[in-house]
């Protein structure tokens, strides 16, 4: 088996562990790249359909290109999609710094989704490679009530055993492609031939490596105009993935404060 | 193994199809894990931009010198304490293959968060403070890699700086440090000097440790391998789930071991229904795909039946020629992590793939505590400690024993909601002499031999001898020559207040030296060895027919003196007895290469050789450690001692047993105590 064999059978094992061991789970879509994957690993494990609802928390703010993405592929793909409002920045914390705090909207749209729901149990596409504090999850991740994430006890996770049994009013993140890298992602989506939201690739001289809010994602300086050239730049790059990422850099702590009260 | 370039490893070297490999960091808490980490990362190039710069402003708002650690101590609280929490993760590239360091925290409050990121990994690199030497966490944490089935361990003694470089420093260590590994499983452990913080050992040969001549860290870590998919041992897919999405019924899982292609046969356990596979099926279909036909160890695929049996969740498929066993009382050697301790009586979820149930822990042996290696007389196993338990389960189970399958052959163990605690599964109630108590009356010699090599496999030498004796009623009868194993198993009984038959067989033919050790043996134990003599008249009729050294001129009379002066004794020493310990390894020559655990002897009884898997060096090292008294012929090249007529010195690099009887040219240099089977070598010799 090759290494991308071998992360997908892998995250098929765990998305196929969500499914039996949670009463109700749903599936986070970003829109960007890793999501994407995640949906298509999905539906590879459930044999071409999604069994759970697929969320869109949307916070307004996201590219003109993500909204058709979004509009397209729920059609093609078959998702059982709903799209969650988030509350107004003024909802937010205030002592976060204002593009963490402009971040933290979904944290709270988040939540009016887990409360509408039910859902004990939310799928999530984050990796271990993108962020320190992303580093240290396990991949059933306890979230208290309030969406908390209690770092400092964490509960042991080996052997492919996961603890499934949030206390009530809790809820399990699932992250299912933990374990993948950036290029990783990139060499999949190739072999597999999946649609991309063009902007990651580059016009007029720049592109984007992770999609988020409009207003604090940057592009940066990239020639990379296929797939192909993508994995050249990430293979030759030292840049981390996350540096146009406004929220990430405000302070040393921001985006630990954020994953804490239940971002991503 | 690669040298490092002197430019940077580009992150360009890294291609799909090159090796993958996790490697853990343990060690006692300061001994300079992420430091190391650091220091590798920055050494290959594997640092982002900007990433250096980080870790500076982020120790100048603490006021502290620049900090590796704060590379994987992201958290705000493990910055500000200074301490590793929870494991962590970062890719390195090196010339040859892609790392995944796993960081664990050394701390006694984490060891759960250890555990964690141990078991993720293909092999293990243990830190040692070149100071400060061994400690409770480096005990513990080498004891939990054994438990977790990690068997690639090499060691960096580090902090060389703070012993000024010294070699000899580095000598006594790496002594103490191989000593104490090889009573926890591990032989023949790779151990390099290194100082993280300056750079020296860890990609580059540095001047200040210009004595070493061993590899750098960086070349260790090349020379491991990763863990391959089970592909050749007997299918086991634990049964995750039974999709009816549309009019096929799907039944999910991952493949842990073995093949699995279209139109065999399956049985589904632990009912044990049969039917054959229909198809293997994938979306997107893809025509002629090879998965449609055929799947192997590490897919997680779909298949269909032919027959409708009943198929759920927990259910384990397998191959019906080499079924796994439903077991309702399985045996596990155990590590606990919940701060209230494993007891007799306790509740808990007891899981073995997808398989649930509850249990009863019904029994607890052999606690201990890993960090002080000291026994523990008390019913139970507390938070860190590692133990033997017997669990009654509430449902039958498919499970293995983890011999024979290290991932169907393990269970994990729920308490209150969270996993606590889990180990390799020794026995089941399903197995020929049944899980619990002694070997019995009655059971053929083969099937004890079996069960006890299940049971004793996994555990280092010692607690194997003293496990050993203690399972096998009757009398038990260990032989020595004094060699190195011999001696090596002597003070592993003395240590451990074993009581049984020690026995030495004096052909009257022993070096001078060998006597002398055997005197000073006496001495330093406290004990008496028994010796076992020629019967006279047979020595008498010997000698008469062949001369005092007529052992020289054919093979068949050198095996006639053999059996006078061993063989037969031997025979006597044995007789009615239950059990022969022996001191062989397996490499020690080809013809040993066989040696196993336990085997059954044909004189009629179990044949035990609890260093079966050690190596010379691990031997040695094992030694020298304790001080244990040896035979100094050893130190003139006498490797394997027997007789003085019939045993020389080696060169470098012959076989260990090229030394007995050397004038014989074929490979087999065996007196006849160990012939295969044991037996029929006892018959009578050729009278001349």
């Amino acid at each position: 088996m090759s290494r991308l064999d071998d992360l997908e059978a892998q995250s098929i094992f765990i998305l196929r562990e969500a499914f039996a061991r949670l009463r109700r789970i749903g599936l986070l879509w970003s829109l960007g790249k890793d999501s994407n994957v995640m949906i298509w690993i999905a539906r590879k494990a459930f044999f071409g359909r999604v069994p759970f609802p697929v969320l869109h928390v949307d916070t307004g703010k996201k590219f003109p290109e993500m909204y058709a993405f979004r509009e397209r592929y729920a059609v093609e793909w078959n998702l059982d999609l709903k799209v969650e409002p988030c509350p107004p920045v003024e909802a937010v914390d205030p002592t976060l710094p204002p593009a963490a705090r402009s971040a933290a909207r979904k944290t709270e749209g988040l939540k009016l989704a887990l409360a509408k729901y039910g859902f004990d149990g939310l799928i999530a596409g984050i990796r271990r490679d993108e962020e320190p504090t992303r580093a240290k999850e396990r991949v059933f991740s306890l979230r208290g009530i309030e969406g908390r994430w209690d770092v400092r006890d964490q509960a042991p996770e080996f052997w492919d055993h996961f603890n499934a049994a949030p206390p009530s009013g809790a809820h399990m993140r699932i992250h299912p492609i933990l374990h993948w890298t950036e290029i990783d992602i990139w060499r999949y989506t190739r072999r597999e031939g999946l649609p991309i939201i063009p902007l990651y690739l580059a016009r007029n001289g720049k592109r984007y490596r992770s999609l988020g809010d409009t207003d604090i994602t940057f592009p940066h300086a990239s020639d990379a105009a296929s797939i192909d050239d993508i994995i050249a730049e990430l293979e030759a790059t030292t840049i981390p993935e996350r540096a146009g990422r406004a929220m990430d850099h405000e302070a040393e702590d921001a985006f630990e404060r954020l994953r804490v009260t239940g971002y991503l | 193994m690669n040298m490092l370039p002197n430019d940077k490893i580009l992150p360009g070297h890294q291609t799909p199809n090159r090796p993958l490999l996790r490697v853990v960091i343990v060690g006692h808490v300061d001994h300079g894990k992420s430091t190391l980490i650091g220091r590798l990362l920055h050494e290959t190039g594997s640092l982002p931009e900007g990433k250096l710069q980080t870790i500076n402003a982020v120790s100048d708002r603490r006021g502290v010198a620049f900090e590796w650690s704060f590379l994987l101590d992201a958290l705000q609280t493990e910055r500000d304490q200074g301490i590793t929490l929870d494991t962590s993760q970062i890719r390195l590239r090196t010339a040859s293959c892609d790392v995944v360091l796993i960081d664990a925290p050394g701390h006694a409050e984490f060891v759960r968060n250890m555990v964690t990121g141990a078991a993720q990994a293909d092999a293990a690199l243990l830190v040692i403070d070149a100071a400060e030497g061994v400690r409770e966490q480096t005990r513990r944490h080498v004891h939990l890699l054994h438990i977790l089935g990690i068997s690639q361990l090499a060691v960096v003694v580090n902090k060389m700086d703070r012993v000024g470089y010294a070699q000899s420093r580095f000598v006594e260590i790496k002594a103490a440090v191989a000593g104490e590994l090889s009573e926890l499983g591990f032989s023949a452990v790779t151990i390099v000097p290194a100082a993280a913080r300056h750079g020296d050992g860890v990609a580059q040969r540095t001047p200040a440790l210009a004595w070493h001549s061993g590899p750098t860290v960086l070349e260790m870590l090349e020379s491991f391998t990763p863990a391959k998919p089970l592909a050749e041992l007997p299918l086991r897919i634990p049964v995750q789930a039974v999709y009816r999405f549309d009019d096929r019924r799907i039944v999910a899982g991952r493949i842990e071991s073995g093949r699995l292609a279209v139109g065999d046969e399956i049985v589904v356990l632990p009912r044990g229904a049969t039917a054959r596979v229909r198809s293997i099926e994938q979306w997107p279909a893809l025509a002629g795909s090879p998965l449609a036909a055929a799947s192997r160890a590490g897919q997680s695929i779909g298949l269909t039946l032919d027959d409708q049996i009943f198929v759920e969740r927990g259910d384990m498929i397998a191959s019906p020629q080499q079924s796994a066993t439903a077991a309702r009382l399985l045996r596990a050697r155990v590590f606990w992590l919940h701060e209230q301790a494993l007891c007799v009586g306790s509740n808990v979820g007891v899981r073995v793939g997808t398989a649930e149930c509850s249990g009863k822990v019904t029994l607890i042996e052999n606690a201990i505590d890993p960090g002080e290696l000291a026994p523990s007389k008390a019913q139970a196993i507390a938070r860190n400690h590692i133990g033997e338990i017997e669990i009654a389960l509430t449902h039958p189970i498919a499970a293995d024993v983890h011999v024979q399958n290290p991932r169907t052959g393990r269970l994990v163990l729920d308490f209150a909601g969270r996993i606590s605690g889990g180990g390799p599964i020794l026995a089941r109630d399903g197995d020929p002499a049944g899980a619990r108590g002694r070997a019995q009356e009655g059971t053929p010699l083969a099937a004890q031999a079996g069960r006890l090599n299940a049971l004793l496999d996994a555990l280092p030498a010692p607690e194997r001898l003293a496990r050993f004796c203690r399972e096998v009623a009757g009398r038990l009868v260990f032989t020595t020559s004094f060699g190195l194993e011999d001696q090596a198993i002597l003070h592993m009984l003395h240590e451990q207040d074993i009581d049984i038959d020690v026995v030495t067989l004096d052909t009257g033919r022993l070096f001078p030296e060998t006597y002398q050790l055997w005197s000073e043996t006496e001495e330093r134990y406290g004990r008496r060895i028994r010796a076992i003599y020629p019967e006279h008249g047979k020595l008498e009729s010997l000698v008469a027919a062949h001369g005092i050294n007529g052992f020289y001129a054919s093979r068949a009379a050198r095996t006639a003196c053999c059996h006078v002066r061993k063989v037969e004794p031997l025979n006597r020493a044995l007789a009615g007895a239950a059990a022969w310990i022996v001191g062989l390894r397996a490499d020690q020559s080809g013809h040993r290469g066989a040696t196993a655990l336990t085997a059954v002897d044909a004189r009629g009884l179990l044949k035990f050789s609890p260093l079966f898997d050690w190596t010379r060096e691990a031997v040695q090292s094992y030694v020298a450690a304790h001080r244990i008294p040896l035979n100094p012929l050893h130190g003139s090249g006498f490797a394997s001692i027997g007789c003085a007529p019939c045993t020389r010195a080696i060169a470098p690099g012959e076989p260990e047993r090229a030394g007995r009887w050397w004038w014989e040219q074929d490979g087999k240099k065996e007196c006849g105590l160990h012939n295969a089977g044991g037996g029929k070598a006892v018959a009578e010799p050729a009278q001349p």
